[in-house]
């Protein structure tokens, strides 16, 4: 059996209802959830970017942060409330805080970054009220970090066998996927001389994103068969490949401008590779009940069965 | 709020197929079409729960036996759609049943992927999620649920859990006293993954077998280690950031 790219884990045996699903496939829509996720994370990393260069004095790097991070927020918004079934009932995700559900934190997280972002883009853009701008680019490096990352847990607190189960690398997946959506992006629109940070921001991202993917696939094992199968092993292929050659360009990208769009394009296309490969691997994970069976049955065999410490 | 637990004890031995309780439910509930799909499987064309199917008959043709199970929303003691509703559409009602109320839901579908049942799901026509409400309504005027009421011969129970529960019991060391060596329960121990169902089945096979989850968890156990490991995440990102502008002159 060949080692290496593509190990091949042997079928389990398990047992099913006409090979029916058990648990339900993910029902949100492409392309507004991963783009959303794109969207979002890209929007909390340059505002942390947006934050950082205030506070070093990086001033027109900052405008371009904190442009990207507005449109990012403003765009994610606005597909994830194309996403709801109700979408004329989009406040009722404001109508109560719970700390139990990720889409709740989510959405006061997504409010707060909205607000910031859109008060930081206005004063820079009217040139009112500086300081009210400055403080809430500050704030906005807040709820940009936890922008960029909740969107993990959103995804691993479900029965989805291949995003529960990755709960560990997909913080550090998309935390990684943002830092690198945001250097592309500011890259892109901030002067060469003046993007330095941002090209860094984009090679580092793009370290971290490659890598725990990589460690992800691996520590699953059967379960990272998703991920590597059908058209989400494509799309997972295709977004470290993109990821790699963006992130190695961008490491020379400040010598041109076609360089600095070929580097920024690949890790852009890239990144939402990556979200879109993640939500396609998730519903792969979920149709095939083998996913859901076998790891429980193993759990039963192995005299080791589920249960809920202190609740 | 003095209710007691009410919940179900679905005794598939004594199950005849006959799918009342799938019309009941549908009649009191007045739950839409959930479509005419020949699955060519067994006599199975309902196929699995969903947002307009509230109870649906699982049938398992074996040598020498026929198998027939009424499944329905299990009513968690720890119920994953409840915790990771947004809105609070999901609630827990006096009876410790868990109801979706469908003037707040907005459709997110979150409840969707949390169930470790595969039970809540998302009218795609209405845009709100829908599931069994274990008749909340009729509950509330002192009345059975439908599908109980419905089947005809009691394999289908329902009543205060810890009644019910004793009655299980009791029925599969019967089973057991009379050679039926594989009836089970599913779902009634409180040490399990959900910490115990409100509705609960004895099985004559593997949960699997009847498309059930052998060892169904709380996706909101693990919450906590959730957010440890994102928090992680998001302290690197801030340092990382950091870095990325650390001994450059702007």
């Amino acid at each position: 059996m060949p080692k290496g790219q593509g190990e091949v884990v042997p079928e389990a045996p398990f047992r099913s209802y006409y090979g029916q699903p058990v648990v339900k496939q993910p029902i949100w829509h492409e392309p507004h959830m991963p783009t959303y996720l794109y969207l979002g994370g890209m929007s909390g990393a340059a505002s942390a970017m947006a934050a950082v260069a205030r506070l070093t004095g990086h001033e027109r790097l900052e405008l371009a942060a904190r442009t990207a991070a507005f449109a990012g927020g403003t765009a994610g918004a606005a597909f994830l409330v194309a996403e709801l079934g109700r979408p004329m009932r989009f406040l009722n995700m404001l109508r109560v805080f719970k700390p139990s559900s990720p889409m709740s934190v989510g959405s006061w997280t997504l409010a707060a970054q909205g607000g910031l972002t859109s008060v930081a883009m206005g004063s820079a853009v009217t040139g009112v009220l500086p300081v009210v701008g400055d403080a809430a680019t500050l704030a906005s490096g807040l709820s940009g970090v936890a922008m960029a990352t909740y969107t993990a847990v959103l995804l691993a607190d479900t029965a989805v066998p291949a995003w529960h189960e990755a709960m560990r690398e997909l913080p550090f997946l998309f935390a990684g996927s943002a830092l690198a959506s945001a250097g592309a992006a500011v890259m892109l629109t901030t002067p060469r001389a003046l993007a330095g940070p941002a090209r860094a921001a984009a090679v580092a991202g793009a370290v971290t994103e490659v890598v725990a993917g990589e460690v992800m696939e691996r520590r699953l094992g059967m379960l990272g068969e998703p991920y590597r199968k059908g058209r989400a092993g494509t799309l997972m292929r295709a977004s470290r490949a993109l990821t790699l050659g963006g992130g190695l360009l961008a490491t020379v990208a400040g010598r041109s401008r076609t360089l600095t769009a070929l580097s920024g394009l690949a890790i852009t296309a890239g990144a939402l590779c990556t979200r879109f490969g993640v939500l396609e691997a998730g519903r792969v994970s979920a149709r095939d009940p083998k996913y859901t069976v076998v790891p429980q049955r193993d759990r039963l065999d192995a005299g080791a069965p589920a249960h809920v410490p202190g609740r | 709020m003095a209710e007691q637990r009410m919940g179900f004890f679905t005794d598939t031995t004594v199950c005849i197929g006959c799918k009342a309780c799938e019309v009941a439910c549908k009649e009191w509930n007045d739950v839409p079409d959930d479509g005419f799909v020949f699955r060519a499987t067994s006599y199975d064309n309902t196929g699995s729960l969903g947002a307009s199917t509230w109870r649906h008959v699982a049938f398992v043709e074996q040598d020498g036996r026929w198998l027939m199970m009424s499944d329905v929303c299990k009513h968690c003691t720890h119920a994953a759609c409840l915790d990771v509703c947004p809105t609070g559409a999901l609630f827990r009602t006096e009876f410790d049943t868990v109801v979706v109320q469908p003037d707040v839901c907005n459709g997110c579908g979150y409840c969707v992927p949390a169930c470790p049942y595969g039970v809540i799901d998302r009218r795609e026509d209405d845009g709100r999620a829908w599931k069994c409400t274990l008749c909340y309504d009729r509950l509330r005027g002192g009345m059975e649920p439908a599908c109980a009421k419905a089947c005809p011969t009691k394999s289908i129970q329902f009543g205060p859990l810890d009644e019910l529960r004793e009655r299980a019991q009791e029925r599969v060391e019967r089973l057991h006293a009379e050679g039926m060596t594989d009836a089970r329960l599913y779902g009634e121990s409180p040490d399990n993954g959900v910490g115990g169902t409100g509705a609960f089945f004895l099985l004559m096979d593997e949960p699997e077998t009847y498309g059930l989850p052998p060892d169904p968890v709380v996706t909101t156990r693990d919450l906590p280690a959730m957010w440890r490991w994102a928090g992680g995440a998001a302290l690197a990102l801030a340092a990382g950031v950091a870095v990325c502008f650390a001994g450059r002159k702007p």
